[in-house]
């Protein structure tokens, strides 16, 4: 399936992207990480410490084990601060 | 019951204008940028569109049907906004006083960590860094 990856704040920076369309068969959030920090050293960096790592698929707060199938958008960035 | 995300500043007397019309009770919460470190010239907000308007209206829904809102309004700015300047107010509009107050404190709770939003401190020497999310204000979400 092709799925819109989605980075902000200084996982963009990392990656050096704002976003890139991926081809996948990841099952779960947790595996399409493990398919993108595999790309380079640039998204291994951005992965590296997944504590600091939050997401959102199809633009809902999603964990790593949330499943893929269906998703259109998938975003990656730091703990949020608003307000 | 609208929730906006934009660059540009807001008038928070034409904000309120009509706002919960029937409510006893208005609370109005504005967030202004701070330099705590006396180097810091501005912060620049970064936010996912689409997903940021979407998660603040549903955010201000809930805190509607939870506190039994009348009226309820947030607007977040983004952008490079300099020390001083407004960063994001909320308004909520009750009965009484104390549902409109618990519903703003609710409301700006939940955006410290949950609404879509990034902050980068600008200093006065060109320099950037990421605010790193606190873990107070994600303890802050327990006590609803």
């Amino acid at each position: 399936m092709t799925v819109d990856v989605l980075y902000f704040a200084w996982l963009r920076e990392r990656i050096g992207q704002p976003s890139e369309r991926v081809e996948t068969e990841a099952a779960t959030v947790r595996e399409l990480v493990a398919e993108l920090a595999a790309r380079d050293a640039w998204h291994a960096a951005a992965f590296a410490d997944m504590t600091a790592v939050r997401c959102a698929v199809d633009q809902e707060l999603a964990d790593l084990d949330a499943p893929l199938a269906g998703a259109r958008e998938v975003a990656f960035f730091p703990p949020m601060t608003g307000g | 019951m609208v929730a906006r995300v934009q660059a540009a500043p807001f008038d928070l007397a034409a904000e309120l204008a009509g706002f919960g019309a029937g409510a006893g009770a208005q609370v109005t919460f504005t967030g202004i940028v701070r330099d705590d470190s006396g180097r810091m010239a501005a912060l620049e907000i970064e936010h996912y569109p689409g997903m940021t308007e979407a998660a603040l209206t549903a955010h201000g829904l809930e805190a509607a049907r939870r506190f039994g809102l009348i009226d309820w309004r947030i607007v977040h700015r983004h952008g490079r906004l300099e020390v001083g300047a407004q960063i994001m107010m909320v308004a909520t509009a009750a009965r009484h006083r104390r549902a409109a107050f618990e519903a703003a404190d609710y409301l700006m709770d939940w955006l410290k960590s949950r609404a879509p939003f990034w902050k980068r401190e600008i200093g006065h020497d060109g320099s950037a860094h990421w605010v790193e999310a606190k873990a107070s204000d994600e303890a802050a979400l327990d006590r609803w």
